[in-house]
């Protein structure tokens, strides 16, 4: 399509979008429950085309900003007491620990390599053996896979010096939490996250909690559509998941990723920013495959953390309010100089609304 | 040696004239009009990257610096300071670098020093380089002649040199022809500078891509600066690798673009003064200065929305999330 | 929590392994989850990985559904 057909499409979507909005006087209150929908709709602007009875809350699918400070910790921790050399996304150099953060490690000399796929972890314990690599494991059900076939490999090649922290999240435990709790009209459904656990797993959310649901895609367009149905649906009390991106995602998803996941982990008990300990939340590692554990092989001492108090991550991450409601925001706590994960991270929603405006 | 290295090596490759003499400061012929004066230090790394290195880019940087005064080039000082061990091979392509990067921007490298420290003292080398230029601009180009009206032009598809440095690291496997677009922007400028008053304020894009030179000009005017997101010219490929990245091309550096604000209604004649330019194919008018919020640079975005957009902080990272 | 783009699988390097193309810009990319890509699929790409092959069929129906939007407006802004 043409970039005249497409804003045309997007005209027409929005319009509906309000249109259906009018059909209730009550506000509409949906939240985004992946942080990559929340950089996509703050990068296209597309705030500007929603109703003024139209909000959406971020949720905890941004496994930076619900990595609790302790991680960071005994990552750097552990880079220095082992000498270790610590592989990690992007995404966490910048992320405050209680001690600086990994960029902070690596300008006191300390090694920090960043990756773009896992698999290079394999590459670089080969090059720095014998010491120890650590791999940094944050993410959800999309990224975990990949992680799980680059230790499948590790282990075939019997690679010695290669570890991994695991932070690792699943998202239905805190769906669930939330659901139950939470004043939301009905969720914006992570697309890759879907991609690999197929959008039939969502049933409950109208079953069991009456909230509708539709898997959306990335692109502008994709999230008008999905937007479009949620407010229909909801409007229509008609709650029920729909699929809106099925030219990625199927009923049942991608079993084969799912089982290489199942091969290398198991649920454990995880402790997320913001909404403590969930349990069957994160992932451990299973069998053959505990000699990849961090935690267990090279152990260090983390220290107990105190989160600034005044830092409100955890109530914006569940939705209850909107980051120009922290004191901290735009103050003490900006993209240069965070207080909290949910402002460094590229994908928190203080670092959306900081860069992008709150239009 | 280090007489020996400034002998068999540097000088061959840099001297055209007043380098060799080696006299302890330069003795420069008279300059009409106005002299502008820039420094800069290069401690950039890797140090060779696709499209050039540390060399290349020590001489358009500083030389860009002069350009955006309206400065032209025309001497340079060369300040190396090299880490011991730095191999020989480096060394030499980095020079042959400089020197060409100077012959093609017009400029003659007049004096210099070479130290070497210790290793782990240095990035394998530093180079600063400082640069004389000559006023060309009657007017002068200063964001205090930016108004209301102005409107916003870019030389050429921004991110090209970013993008490139992210993708050859090491850490990661990509094919790509995607190469930096470090060049002396001199001749862009020289052309521009026919719109004599008409030429208000110019930038180089450079650490902080667009988006920093944006909110620069939002910034020193407390104006309001608005862009179309679909008039900024961005390369496929750096397109490509963004979105593989998760990384916003407005951010990436640019080294061979220049930023010009320009009176209202003059856009479509820079347009065609920049058309035969080599160094400004694809430029674009993107935006204007207007009274939009003050002091904030918003992008009305392809799809029909609109956002701010941000100043950039802290170094360009790859996320997968 | 899952930045992902569709690209281009231009060659199968070995078992479980290939390259990725978009925009010119090639990559390795681990074949393990989609066991069934063939030369010329879309691929979905996350770190390094395909996690899904793009369902041209739906892709087209998508656009289909999206040029029916546009010309809604069109017609609206044409009346």
């Amino acid at each position: 399509m043409s970039e005249n057909q497409e804003s045309r499409t997007a005209r027409t979507l929005a319009r509906e979008i309000r249109d259906f909005s009018r059909m209730t006087t009550g506000a509409l209150r949906f939240m985004e429950v992946c942080g990559t929908h929340t950089m996509a709709i703050h990068s296209a602007g597309l705030r500007k085309l929603f109703p003024d009875n139209l909000t959406l809350v971020s949720g905890p699918g941004c496994p930076v900003c619900v990595t609790e400070k302790s991680f960071i910790d005994q990552a750097m921790l552990t880079a220095r007491q082992y000498d270790a050399c610590l592989v990690t996304f992007g995404d966490l150099v910048r992320v405050p620990g209680s001690f600086g953060s990994l960029a902070t490690l690596r300008s006191e000399g300390g090694r920090v390599r960043v990756v773009y796929s896992p698999m290079q972890a394999v590459n670089i314990a080969a090059e720095e053996a014998p010491r120890p690599v650590v791999f940094l494991g944050v993410g959800f059900e999309t990224t975990t896979p990949t992680v799980a076939v680059t230790l499948t490999k590790a282990l075939s090649e019997g690679v010695r010096n290669l570890f991994v922290l695991s932070a690792f999240k699943t998202i239905h435990p805190p769906l669930k939490l939330i659901s139950a709790q939470k004043d939301l009209d009905g969720f914006l459904l992570p697309g890759h996250v879907s991609a690999i656990l197929g959008s039939d797993c969502y049933t409950y959310l109208a079953e069991e909690f009456h909230k509708g649901g539709v898997v959306a895609g990335f692109e502008p367009l994709d999230i008008l559509l999905a937007l479009r149905d949620l407010v229909r649906m909801t409007v229509e009390h008609d709650f029920q998941i729909i699929n809106d991106y099925r030219r990625v995602v199927r009923p049942e998803g991608n079993p084969a990723a799912r089982s290489v996941v199942e091969e290398v982990f198991e649920p454990s008990d995880a402790s997320w920013r913001g909404l403590g300990v969930i349990p069957g939340s994160g992932l451990a590692f299973k069998g053959p495959y505990a000699r990849f554990d961090a935690a267990v092989h090279l152990p260090v001492e983390v220290p107990l953390t105190k989160d600034d108090p005044r830092c409100k991550c955890a109530a914006i991450l569940t939705g209850s309010i909107t980051p120009d409601r922290c004191g901290l925001f735009g103050r003490e706590c900006t993209p240069e100089d965070p207080v909290g994960p949910c402002m460094v991270s590229s994908e928190g929603t203080c670092a959306a609304y900081y860069k992008y405006g709150v239009n | 040696m280090m007489g020996r290295l400034i002998r068999d090596l540097i000088l061959p490759k840099l001297d055209r004239g007043r380098l060799g003499l080696l006299a302890d400061s330069a003795v420069l012929s008279e300059i009409a009009g106005q002299i502008a004066y820039t420094t800069d230090s290069f401690v950039v790394s890797p140090i060779f990257f696709p499209g050039g290195n540390i060399g290349s880019l020590a001489v358009h940087g500083t030389c860009n610096d002069l350009a955006c005064s309206a400065a032209r080039p025309l001497f340079l000082s060369l300040g190396l300071i090299l880490e011991e061990g730095l191999e020989i091979g480096q060394l030499e392509a980095i020079l042959q670098s400089v020197a060409t990067a100077a012959d093609q921007a017009g400029v003659e490298i007049v004096t210099g020093d070479t130290k070497v420290v210790p290793r782990g003292s240095a990035d394998g080398i530093f180079i600063n380089t400082s640069g004389i230029g000559r006023i060309e601009s009657p007017t002068g180009v200063s964001p205090d002649r930016i108004e209301e009206g102005d409107e916003i032009l870019v030389s050429g598809p921004v991110g090209n040199h970013g993008m490139a440095v992210m993708l050859s690291r090491a850490e990661f496997s990509f094919d790509f022809e995607l190469e930096s677009d470090s060049a002396s922007i001199w001749p862009v400028v020289e052309r521009l500078l026919e719109l004599g008053p008409g030429l208000k304020f110019l930038r180089d894009p450079t650490r902080g891509g667009l988006a920093a030179t944006l909110n620069e000009i939002a910034s020193l005017t407390g104006k309001g600066v608005t862009v179309d997101e679909s008039a900024i010219p961005i390369d496929r490929p750096v397109m490509a690798a963004a979105e593989m990245l998760g990384i916003d091309p407005l951010l990436a550096a640019n080294e061979g673009k220049i930023v010009a604000v320009v009176a209202g209604g003059l856009g479509g004649s820079s347009l065609d003064l920049l058309r035969d330019c080599p160094l400004a194919q694809g430029a674009a008018v993107i935006g204007q200065v207007n009274s939009g919020p003050p002091a904030r640079v918003v992008m009305n975005t392809r799809i029909g929305g609109s956002r701010v957009v941000a100043e950039p902080s802290g170094e360009l990272l790859p996320r997968i999330c | 929590m899952c930045l992902a783009i569709p690209m281009k699988l231009v060659e199968i390097t070995r078992e479980g392994s290939g390259k990725v193309d978009a925009g010119g810009v090639r990559t390795d990319v681990v074949l393990a989850m989609v066991p069934h890509a063939q030369l010329g699929d879309y691929l979905i790409i996350h770190a390094g990985f395909g996690i899904e092959v793009l369902d041209q069929d739906e892709a087209q129906v998508r656009l289909d559904l999206f040029r029916e939007l546009a010309e809604v407006t069109q017609d609206l802004e044409d009346a």
